[in-house]
């Protein structure tokens, strides 16, 4: 017999009234791609675990009329991908999402799970912070929103309260010529742990970039956003030098670790690589050539 | 804590069975339904041995509970074959002997099935980074992509 106790509410004001009741013991389960590995582990012992794809709000992807995508906090990745139009506005999320694990994994993975799971080398957190997005999150008080930026605190640690559920993530609507792309650098092809991430937005108007924000993983104990690789590439033509200005105030804001996948020297330096060439891939889709 | 009553449907049949909240759903078909088909390999979604398909979307049963297939519709490999017939994978990975010790075949198999549904006609590339979350130390894979795609042709062919 074990003392674990599994609900599956069909509302989310249930799940957040059975979460927040737990006391901190409560897990929420999206896909499980981590929880059931670190439950496995010993790393995680839930009291309780609440399973929250029976919730329409957290399960769907919907598009508004001015082009507001908000898609569930566990919606997985192939589901995504199936969503004939998010990937065209949002390339990079979706690429970044889509390079989590294998076919399987992407079964159940989710946007959601990978943020909450507070790695500093989950492959779309970068990706959704260059994308501006905000995280919905509902407690017992109420629903608030927060930049998906402000939500990675350190390994494994989430700026969410422990009696809040992220429900979905909000992706404003963007101009004509704006764009996102997504590298990571991996020791092998497919199917490891990021060594850097880094995810870049861009909106260009007649050649001039007029908005930019840079998501720059695994390089810190928190996804980092790069404001100064940002400002160094508004107001540019994406220059040479501009670029990289932008990749130095990457390689600037690195506080890596040292260990097998990747030295701090090769993490930073690397930091400066995938933000050119994914400045390069976002610019190049923002124009449509 | 008092089991938990699931009521799912496997290979097209209704099944009922008692779980604890914990057990994967790996361990309830092994272990309860003595559906012993799918293997565990890593227990960790890294080697797909324990690949099913859960309302048609192709996953690790060793990260699923149990408790989740409430209302769902699973297939495993021992839903593959047609009685005594095999599926056209199956024969095909036995006439070019895609498999040696066999723990990862029926992961494969459940796996190519789910791509030939999606994807009638893949390229190589596409077939071995859709099987790419499942682990062979015995083929080196070439016999096994070879597999796939011949029974992707003969199916087309057929059709």
């Amino acid at each position: 017999m074990s003392d674990i106790q599994y609900l599956a509410p069909t509302t989310l004001d249930e799940a957040v009234s059975a979460y927040s009741g737990a006391k901190g013991s409560a897990h929420i389960l999206a896909g499980g791609t981590d929880l059931l590995v670190q439950m496995r582990s010993g790393m995680v012992n839930p009291g309780l675990i609440v399973d929250i794809k029976k919730i329409e709000e957290i399960t769907s992807v919907k598009e508004t009329e001015d082009g507001v995508f908000v898609v569930g906090a566990s919606v997985s990745g192939m589901e995504l991908a199936n969503n004939s139009n998010f990937g065209k506005t949002w390339p990079g999320v979706l690429e970044a999402l889509n390079l989590i694990g294998s076919t399987q994994i992407q079964g159940r993975a989710s946007l959601g799970g990978n943020l909450c799971n507070g790695s500093p080398a989950g492959d779309s957190v970068p990706a959704l912070i260059a994308a501006e997005a905000l995280l919905t999150v509902q407690g017992p008080n109420g629903r608030r929103e927060i930049p998906v930026k402000e939500v990675p605190v350190s390994p494994g640690k989430t700026s969410l309260a422990d009696n809040e559920i992220a429900v979905s993530f909000s992706f404003p609507s963007r101009p004509a010529g704006s764009a996102d792309a997504y590298l990571r650098m991996i020791p092998r092809t497919e199917m490891d742990i990021a060594v850097v991430g880094c995810g870049v937005s861009l909106t260009i108007e007649e050649n001039t970039c007029t908005r930019a924000c840079v998501g720059l993983g695994a390089v810190a104990p928190k996804v980092l956003e790069v404001e100064g690789a940002a400002e160094a590439l508004i107001g540019s033509q994406l220059d040479e030098d501009t670029i990289e200005n932008a990749a130095e105030a990457c390689r600037a804001c690195c506080n890596p670790i040292d260990d097998k996948r990747g030295t701090i020297y090769y993490r930073t330096k690397v930091s400066g690589v995938l933000l050119k060439r994914a400045v390069a891939i976002a610019a190049k889709r923002a124009k449509g050539v | 804590m008092s089991k938990l009553h699931i009521s799912t449907i496997i290979n097209g049949e209704p099944e009922e069975f008692l779980c604890e909240p914990e057990e994967t759903m790996l361990d309830v078909l092994r272990d309860r339904l003595s559906l012993t088909g799918s293997k565990e390999g890593c227990g960790s979604g890294d080697c797909g041995a324990c690949s099913i398909t859960v309302d048609g979307s192709l996953i690790c049963s060793c990260l699923m509970l149990a408790a989740e297939s409430e209302g769902k519709k699973i297939e495993t490999i021992e839903g593959m074959s047609d009685g005594e017939t095999l599926h056209p994978l199956q024969q095909k990975f036995l006439e070019e002997a895609a498999l040696q010790c066999g723990i990862c075949t029926p992961g494969m198999l459940v796996a190519a099935k789910a791509l030939l549904d999606e994807n009638p006609d893949p390229t190589e590339t596409e077939v071995r980074f859709w099987l790419a979350g499942n682990l062979c130390r015995c083929t080196g894979y070439d016999k096994i992509v070879r597999a796939v795609l011949d029974t992707a042709q003969e199916i087309r062919e057929i059709k």
